[in-house]
């Protein structure tokens, strides 16, 4: 009965992975096709719609399998990673001039990082909750 | 040549970012993926300081390392009971990140390739409309959501005559400011755009109840996602885009199953006012005349030891009285006597999904002894002892008997199938849902009226008489 179970969800991680793999391929091809278009005047807006849609199919596929117990550091590391915006604040902040847009830049650049480093760090925490009690529990 | 080195480097952040969610599919890949996650984030940061526009090192330097400190400073400090308002408050500060970003954009848009100063091209500014506007609300609705988690704003529903009328006329008013501004290109109509979605944000979560909250913080998660990626549409970065997507598929993921975990549908949440005063009200007027049988710290420590297997029900109540510690020694207890004890938690248990799991994490509960109800629903009737913590609701047999009630349909752990239910609470007052819990006099359980805490330390000093 066990092992059957074991087998039949050993299946079904598989085909979940190469599921995965093909959608993170579909996504590199999207990827590297844009600068091409971009130059024949094709307008971002359309690359980056199809490279949306594909990320929240992966998003879609991957976050369905994150084990319900660890529902907590998901939004933990989502809320840090969703931090990525820091790429803009750090353009923004980017000239040696100080104005008003420098300003908003250093403002973001700051508020990104409490979450980024605290995103990271709490979701570490956590998982060095769970990690632990694997080896007592063994 | 360089610009597609950069976009390459972005193309693995994205990459290394879709590894992070992937590794929590299981304790055993969670840490490997956080460090994807992170060399990810640093590989995003590094390609930007890169980037030929970007040259002023030290101010950057001293944001992150002011920033950084901060964040580093509260994630090591807090308390893991206090992590669902902790998750909020970072919530905020991507949806202002959001906002500042935005704004930047549309003061300095050559610095983006998006057009000239007042000749913004009309796409980028619909982007931006909307990511400001999404990060607005983001920003003031995660602020009270911290507020309601953290007791600082009630966490009973706060409703008024003509609540979603005037959301629905705001809403259509951003949309005519939306129209405005690709227009005028006025910034008067863009910062009118973020006032009024920051006051929506505190109008749109104003309404919702303490115990919706898990469903409110997954829903401000994906929020923050969205954001992100409609700063990516703006500044036409793919890696905003991918992440933002990411996230933003997540939060509503798992908003979906805070909302399937009490049977109600997203607009229900989002509509608010769930549980008022009436429904409590006329709960307490019955609890008084029915019997109900009242135990001591003894009489449970008495009934469990003898037990063969014990179940553990834990809810927000434990996490407020900080008991998973006293909960845990109490089960080590058990566990020296011979009792299978196992853990039962609720989709919607705690403030925010899987916030049960953390706490029981935090003190030590083996990761194998804590279940999810459809792996254990079904035990309950060859369990002995059922010993419900600090819930309430999510035990409430009328979710399954009774059409009238509030929580109709709700799928609850089957506690009352138990041998004997023993029932922690403080005292016999109705739950978050103002419901009655008929579990309170069934023959087969007993109350045990008191503090989660001084309740499991009581029957550990009990058990070792």
């Amino acid at each position: 009965m066990d092992s059957h179970k074991l087998a039949e969800q050993a299946a079904g991680v598989a085909t979940g992975a190469s599921q995965l793999s093909q959608q993170a391929q579909d996504l590199a091809l999207s990827i590297s096709q844009y600068a091409a278009p971009e130059a024949a005047g094709m307008p971002f807006f359309v690359v980056g719609l199809t490279v949306f849609v594909l990320a929240c199919f992966v998003g879609y596929y991957v976050v369905w399998r994150v084990t319900p117990a660890l529902h907590s550091p998901l939004m933990a590391v989502t809320n840090a990673i969703s931090s990525v915006i820091i790429v803009g604040a750090l353009i923004a902040a980017g000239p040696e001039d100080w104005n008003f847009s420098k300003l908003l830049g250093f403002l973001a650049v700051v508020l990104a990082s409490v979450n980024i480093f605290g995103g990271f760090i709490v979701t570490h925490r956590m998982l060095q909750m769970f990690s632990k009690k694997k080896k007592q529990g063994a | 040549m360089a610009m597609t080195l950069s976009l390459l480097a972005y193309l693995v952040s994205s990459v290394c970012c879709i590894m992070a969610l992937r590794g929590l599919s299981g304790p055993n890949t969670a840490k490997g993926g956080l460090m994807f996650g992170i060399a990810g984030m640093a590989l995003a940061v590094v390609t930007t300081l890169m980037l030929p526009g970007v040259s002023s090192y030290g101010t950057i330097i001293l944001g992150v390392a002011v920033g950084g400190g901060i964040g580093a400073l509260i994630a090591k400090k807090i308390e893991m009971t206090a992590l669902p308002q902790l998750v909020a408050a970072f919530h905020s500060l991507v949806g202002l990140a959001a906002v500042f970003i935005a704004a930047a954009a549309f003061h300095n848009p050559e610095a983006y390739n998006i057009g000239t100063r007042g000749e913004i091209h009309i796409g980028s500014l619909i982007e931006m409309a909307l990511g400001v506007a999404i990060g607005a609300i983001t920003f003031t609705g995660s602020i009270i959501a911290f507020g309601k988690l953290q007791g600082i704003v009630t966490g009973k529903p706060v409703v008024f005559k003509g609540q979603h009328m005037l959301n629905a006329a705001l809403g259509c008013v951003l949309l005519l400011l939306l129209v405005l501004l690709c227009v005028t290109e006025s910034p008067l109509v863009f910062w009118a755009i973020v006032f009024l979605s920051f006051l929506l944000g505190v109008l749109m979560i104003i309404p919702i109840g303490g115990a919706d909250m898990p469903v409110i913080v997954s829903m401000l998660n994906s929020y923050s996602g969205w954001a992100a990626a409609g700063i990516g549409f703006t500044l036409q970065n793919n890696l905003l885009i991918i992440v933002g997507a990411l996230v933003g598929a997540s939060g509503a993921i798992l908003s979906y199953i805070m909302c399937k975990g009490m049977n109600r549908s997203f607009f229900n949440v989002i509509l608010g006012g769930f549980g008022g005063e009436a429904g409590g009200a006329a709960a307490a007027s019955t609890a008084s005349d029915k019997p109900v049988k009242i135990g001591s710290a003894e009489d449970a420590a008495f009934i469990m030891k003898n037990a063969s297997s014990v179940i553990i029900v834990p809810g927000y109540g434990m996490a407020v009285a900080q008991a998973q510690h006293a909960l845990r020694e109490m089960a080590d207890q058990l566990k020296k006597e011979g009792v299978k004890v196992r853990y039962a938690i609720h989709p919607v248990a705690g403030r925010m999904p899987g916030h049960m799991n953390v706490l029981l994490a935090e003190a030590n509960v083996p990761y194998e002894d804590v279940l999810e109800l459809e792996e254990i629903n079904r035990d309950f009737s060859q369990t002995d002892v059922a010993f419900v913590i600090g819930a309430n609701d999510i035990t409430n047999p009328a979710a399954k008997k009774d059409p009238a009630s509030p929580i109709y349909g709700m799928p609850i752990l089957d506690v009352e199938s138990a041998g004997t239910v023993l029932f922690v609470k403080r005292s016999l007052g109705s739950g978050y849902a103002g419901i009655d819990n008929e579990l309170f006099f069934y023959d087969n359980t007993m109350m045990l009226l008191g503090d989660a805490k001084a309740m499991c330390e009581g029957i550990i000093r009990a058990m070792e008489h």
